[in-house]
């Protein structure tokens, strides 16, 4: 246990996980607003919206996440010096690359979010929809105000697994360079090989303390919030 | 004209309602064939007809959830638009209850009443709850307001859902068998209601084959088979002489069972 109490004391653990905490929760808020526009695309009676939102989801999902991290960071960051930090910051590198793995995790975590969604969308009866016109609301308020909130219900449970998937996702992310959880175990493993064990323990539990309380509250949220009919 | 004695439909004025050549295809099915329409204000007709005659796309073309191949379907004299603005406008104007209620399952009672209110007539929330609770009340399920829809019985739904339709101050209302989905120690709550809005003066369009609503509240009979309106007459007269073969074979079988 020595072991663990040496890791923890030289290294910034709890740092580190705060870094990944924020990947996830900013990279979950683009992910929920991305994807939601991605599903209204789907289901809207516009062909090129249509094919549009398809053709993300389809070509995002199965795309690695390393290639689009790597793709943001390298390619898009590096190459064609868009930056998303102002580049005379004494923090622009840390910013900079901080903020392209959100996008990065916004945009591949989208596809899934987009894809709980449209399930979510066909739960909802279309006699829902049909009423929703029937009072005058058109195809707009008709999502926001009926079949969107009764959609996000239904994709409680999947959206849930979404999250947890993000939570674990950042880790992708050390590879550009941002210092979250697992870009400190590489450095741990390099300096402290002797502590390998211990150096998975307290990942391994990091991560859970992380991910177990989300699959509770989102269990917990799809059965409370879910739409009696 | 009408067994409600109030108000009679005049003849001169615009119709609420007219349709003109209507025609509608479902793939080769001819679903509706040159249905030519029209519905004074005040009136109220009950449509009736075999299963599959084409009665319920008849009402949702009039709120034009169906689109229809050609001829003109218009409201007050204007012509139902196409898609967009105008065409919520209209609907806003057009009240409809459909069979299987179609409350909104994740709101209140209260707030599925004073959805459009808000949202489309641009009331103010105490303005459009206060509207809300008078039109609760005058169907009698004001002590409802804070249940969700699947805490409701079939018939207290549906009451809903025409509180629901009034709540826009509609124009016209579409019934498509209101009644048809109810358990039938509920039927006559609903029908109840459905009367005395007929008798305040509400233009209606109902389909429904409940021939004790049609006696005592409708001023006509349109008779539909196989997407073609073949008679069309008062409940008194249609009951008792129906002109067509189709239409005596429809009333035996309604009546006999
Ligand atoms: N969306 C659709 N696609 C294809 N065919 C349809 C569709 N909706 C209705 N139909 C067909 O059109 C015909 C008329 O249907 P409609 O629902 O208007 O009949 P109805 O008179 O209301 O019958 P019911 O008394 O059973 O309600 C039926 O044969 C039906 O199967
Ligand atoms: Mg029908």
């Amino acid at each position: 246990m020595s072991g663990i109490s040496t890791l923890l004391r030289e290294y910034d653990v709890l740092g580190a996980f705060w870094v990944t905490i924020q990947l996830t929760l900013w990279g979950a808020l683009g992910a929920l607003l991305l994807g939601t526009v991605v599903a209204v695309c789907r289901v809207s009676p516009v062909g090129v919206l249509q094919r549009a939102g398809t053709w993300f989801v389809t070509l995002v999902r199965n795309t690695p996440l390393t290639l689009i991290v790597a793709l943001c960071a390298l390619g898009v960051s590096n190459t064609l010096k868009i930056s998303l930090a102002p580049p005379d910051s004494p923090t622009f590198i840390v910013d900079n690359g901080f903020r392209w793995g959100v996008v990065a995790l916004a945009v591949y975590h989208a596809s899934f979010v987009a894809e709980a969604l449209r399930s979510g969308i066909n739960t909802v009866p279309t006699g829902q929809a049909e009423a929703a016109r029937s009072i005058g609301l058109g195809f707009g308020a008709t999502l926001r105000h009926v079949v969107l909130p009764q959609a996000f219900r239904g994709a409680i449970a999947p959206l849930g697994n979404t999250l947890i998937a993000l939570t674990k996702n950042t880790t992708v992310v050390a590879t550009v360079g941002v210092a979250e959880a697992a870009y400190l175990m590489r450095n741990m493993i390099e300096f402290n090989p002797s502590l390998l064990y211990f150096i998975f323990i307290v990942m391994a539990a990091g991560f859970v303390v992380l991910t177990l309380p989300v699959g509770l509250l989102f269990t917990w949220l799809s059965n409370r919030l879910a739409v009696r009919r | 004209m009408g067994a409600r004695g109030t108000e009679p439909a005049t003849a001169d004025a615009t119709p609420v309602v007219v349709l003109t050549g209507v025609n509608k295809h479902f793939g080769t099915l001819h679903v509706l064939n040159d249905i030519n329409l029209a519905v004074g204000k005040g009136e109220v007709v009950v449509v009736l007809g075999p299963s599959g005659s084409g009665k319920s796309t008849l009402c949702r073309a009039v709120n034009r959830l169906e689109t229809i191949d050609s001829g003109t379907i218009a409201i007050d004299g204007v012509p139902l638009p196409e898609e967009g603005k105008a065409l919520a406008h209209l609907r806003a104007d057009v009240g409809m209850v459909f069979q299987s209620f179609n409350l909104f399952a994740h709101k209140t009672v209260l707030d599925n009443v004073t959805l459009g209110p808000i949202k489309v007539r641009g009331l103010t929330p105490p303005e459009a709850e206060k509207k809300a609770t008078d039109l609760l009340d005058r169907v009698g399920v004001a002590d409802q307001a804070g249940k969700y829809p699947a805490q409701l019985s079939g018939g207290q739904q549906q009451r809903v859902a025409i509180a629901r339709a009034l709540a826009m101050d509609p124009k016209l209302m579409l019934f498509d068998e209101p009644t048809s989905a109810l358990d039938p120690e509920m039927i006559n709550e609903v029908l109840d209601v459905m009367v005395a809005l007929a008798g305040a003066g509400m233009t209606m369009i109902v389909v429904t084959h409940e021939m004790g609503f049609a006696r005592k509240a409708a001023d006509r009979v349109v008779f539909m088979a196989a997407g073609q309106i073949v008679e069309e007459n008062s409940p008194e007269e249609f009951f008792t002489h129906p002109q067509t073969d189709r239409a005596k074979d429809f009333l035996s079988k309604i009546l006999t069972h």
